[in-house]
């Protein structure tokens, strides 16, 4: 994985300083909350509900072991023992007390991390597949651009100060797990007809109160030009998005406004002046980077491990895990593993610093020493020998860590909403707690099969409800909670935006409201097809027939 | 007249603390001062003011209570979840020392 250098180094621990010097100069007074407000921002930190939040950033989702004891070591010493992973493979802390954020970041800065851009109106974290670099799907790995974005796009000068926050998302794979066309600016790394690569790229996508699919702005782009083309586009937005009005100053608007032929014209024409500049990507500098993403030492092994064919014939249990959590793998003899943080009844994305420090020592003995965190708030060991698979399983039994529920119905993508966050409307934790209690039996969820239910509280869309098979927004109506539901969207290489079904439910009534809808698509669904599958055969109609037969 | 009561967060660790008696600030939300009156009201805003000024919290403001038998109850979900803490970890939040 990639390593500070001392550049790196140097301004991270700079900006603790710096920090460390604000905060105290915020404590006695002489720097006023106004002011302070952004300086805090920059540096991750909210004010919610209860305390103090910090949003530490995860560079496209990858940590390893030792970062991740940190992580475990930051929740107990000043947070109350546990974090929370978000739909932007971020790690969020709940309970800060403003006057310790300084020694967090410290701790922080000692395993190469920082809160720096998970806040504010600048480029963001920018996120990746999170089975970058093993997929067996996959074109290329993503880490590589990742990083040289991260590079880029850290402490921009010119980006510092956007209309708003920026999001980018890179996949290396046509089977997107990146939700890359969700993002203000998605990648992908595609093959040309000459068996180039190169990327793809999407301008314009975004949930909130405005969802829009981002839209192609390049078929092919050679990878030398990757950062001029992103500086043009930025710089556009920079200059025409819309600043004097919130809810219309994401690129989605200005890109929806202007028409996407008339943005591309006007960042092929800023691209002019941009491309073979200092901008320009030398094949050595993706080289560099690179090396630091070589594939760590594998053993030489055969495709199918016949120790993991047997276990799995002999041990259904492990058999029904395996069939969700474990994934194809670009070497032979090697397995990906999603782990689960999607207990029956649990809060998803939560993790305790128990789970987190069992988690490392898994990864180091069996993944060598590296994990990911995925955007579904999971987490990921990719390089696990098949061989292993059966011990590996019955130690994560050990910490509650092996639901077998990746990419089914109770995998439930949720968002802190009401018990944390101050922009929330309504609770998304409890309502996903009760759905993943209901459907607490997995057999039956395994027979229901693949699908997406994500829970967002507010019309912000952090919980990702608009790209749920199933979606589930959560309003507020004179004071009493409601959820608003969606059907049919979509966040992969097919993503669509999902349609709002009918009246909203009260908090009494949504879980019979999704046990309705999976029941309906039980009903109709034909051999092997999937919940969106059939959405996309039937559409609404048949759903709303038998949620609202009654009313 | 709604009853309101004037909270804020705690500048130095965020916790969320309630305008008492003696201009002080409590954790506890049956220690808050209750405006039965839009003048009251309008004393707990220029108190809740002058504390930001004062760099003792930040974000102070009024929301609606009731007030059943000597108890004060906000009235919204989101005040509710603030005076107690997350409904869905109730080992966390002034809730948990209730137990």
């Amino acid at each position: 994985m990639y390593r500070y250098d001392e550049f790196d180094q140097t301004f991270v621990d700079e900006r603790v300083a710096q920090f460390r010097d604000q905060v105290a100069r915020r404590l006695t007074g002489e720097i006023p909350e106004d002011a302070f407000k952004p300086l805090r921002l920059m540096n991750g930190v909210y004010l919610q509900l209860h305390a103090y939040m910090l949003r530490v950033a995860v560079p496209y989702g990858v940590l390893s072991s030792r970062q991740l004891r940190q992580l475990a070591h930051i929740s107990r010493r000043y947070d109350k023992g546990y974090g929370h992973f978000t739909t932007r493979q971020n790690i969020q802390y709940n309970w800060l007390k403003l006057e310790d954020v300084p020694d967090v970041l410290a701790d922080l800065a000692a395993v190469e991390m920082h809160a720096i851009q998970t806040s504010g109106n600048c480029i963001r974290n920018t996120t990746a597949d999170q089975f970058a670099g093993v997929a067996a799907d996959e074109i290329e790995d993503p880490r590589v651009y990742a990083e040289i974005i991260r590079q880029w796009s850290t402490l921009h000068p010119e980006f510092s100060f956007l209309p708003r926050k920026f999001k980018i998302a890179v996949t290396g794979a046509p089977n997107d797990r990146a939700a890359i066309k969700t993002h203000d600016i998605g990648i992908g790394i595609v093959q040309n007809a000459a068996g180039e690569t190169g990327f793809e790229i999407f301008v314009g996508g975004g949930q909130g109160r405005t969802p829009v699919v981002a839209k192609r702005i390049r078929g092919f782009l050679p990878k030398r030009h990757l950062l001029s083309y992103l500086e043009a586009i930025l710089r556009v937005y920079n200059q025409l998005g819309q600043r004097a009005n919130i809810y219309k100053a994401r690129i989605k608007i200005l890109v929806n406004t202007v028409g996407i032929e008339e943005f591309t014209r006007l960042v092929e024409d800023e691209w002019q002046y941009l491309k073979d500049t200092a901008l320009d990507l030398p094949a050595a500098e993706i080289e560099r980077i690179n090396a630091y993403f070589a594939p760590p030492a594998y053993d030489t092994l055969a495709h199918d491990d016949p120790a993991y064919e047997e276990k799995r014939l002999t041990d259904p249990v492990f058999a029904r895990w395996a069939r969700t959590s474990v994934h194809a793998h670009k070497k032979p003899g090697y397995a990906i593993v999603t782990i689960s943080l999607k207990p029956v009844g649990g809060i998803p994305g939560d993790a305790t610093a128990e789970q987190m420090e069992a988690v490392a020592d898994l990864a180091d003995r069996y993944s060598f020493g590296e994990l990911r965190v995925a955007h579904e708030q999971n987490l990921v060991l990719a390089d696990v020998r098949q061989r292993d698979l059966h011990a590996l399983w019955q130690q994560l039994q050990a910490h509650g860590l092996a639901t077998a529920n990746v990419g089914l119905l109770t995998d439930i993508i949720a968002c802190p909403g009401l018990d944390y966050c101050n922009l929330a409307n309504a609770r998304s934790i409890p309502i996903a707690q009760r759905i993943s209690e209901r459907f607490a039996d997995l057999n039956r969820v395994h027979d229901i099969g693949r699908v997406t239910l994500n829970i967002s509280g507010c019309i912000n869309a952090c919980g990702h409800h608009h790209v749920g098979n199933i979606g589930i927004l959560g309003v507020d109506k004179k004071g009493t909670e409601y959820y608003q539901v969606t059907l049919g969207g979509s966040a992969d290489e097919n993503t669509e935006i999902g349609k709002i079904i009918g009246p909203a439910f009260d908090e009494h009534q949504i879980v019979d409201a999704i046990e309705t809808i999976i029941g309906t698509y039980l009903e109709i669904r034909k051999n092997g097809e999937s919940f969106i599958d059939t959405y996309r055969r039937v559409g609404l109609s048949p759903f709303k027939e038998t949620l609202y037969a009654t009313h | 007249m709604t009853f309101q009561v004037m909270t804020a967060n705690r500048l130095h660790d965020g916790q969320v603390v309630y305008l008492a008696e003696d201009d002080s600030w409590s954790e506890r939300l049956s220690d808050a001062i209750v405006a039965d009156s839009d003048e009251m009201a309008k004393t707990l805003l220029t108190l809740g003011a002058r504390a930001v000024e004062q760099h003792i919290v930040v974000d102070a403001y009024l929301f609606a209570v009731s007030v059943e038998n000597g108890r004060i109850l906000p009235l919204s979900r989101r005040e509710l979840i603030r005076a107690a803490g997350p409904s869905v970890r109730i080992d966390l939040g002034y809730q948990a020392a209730a137990e």
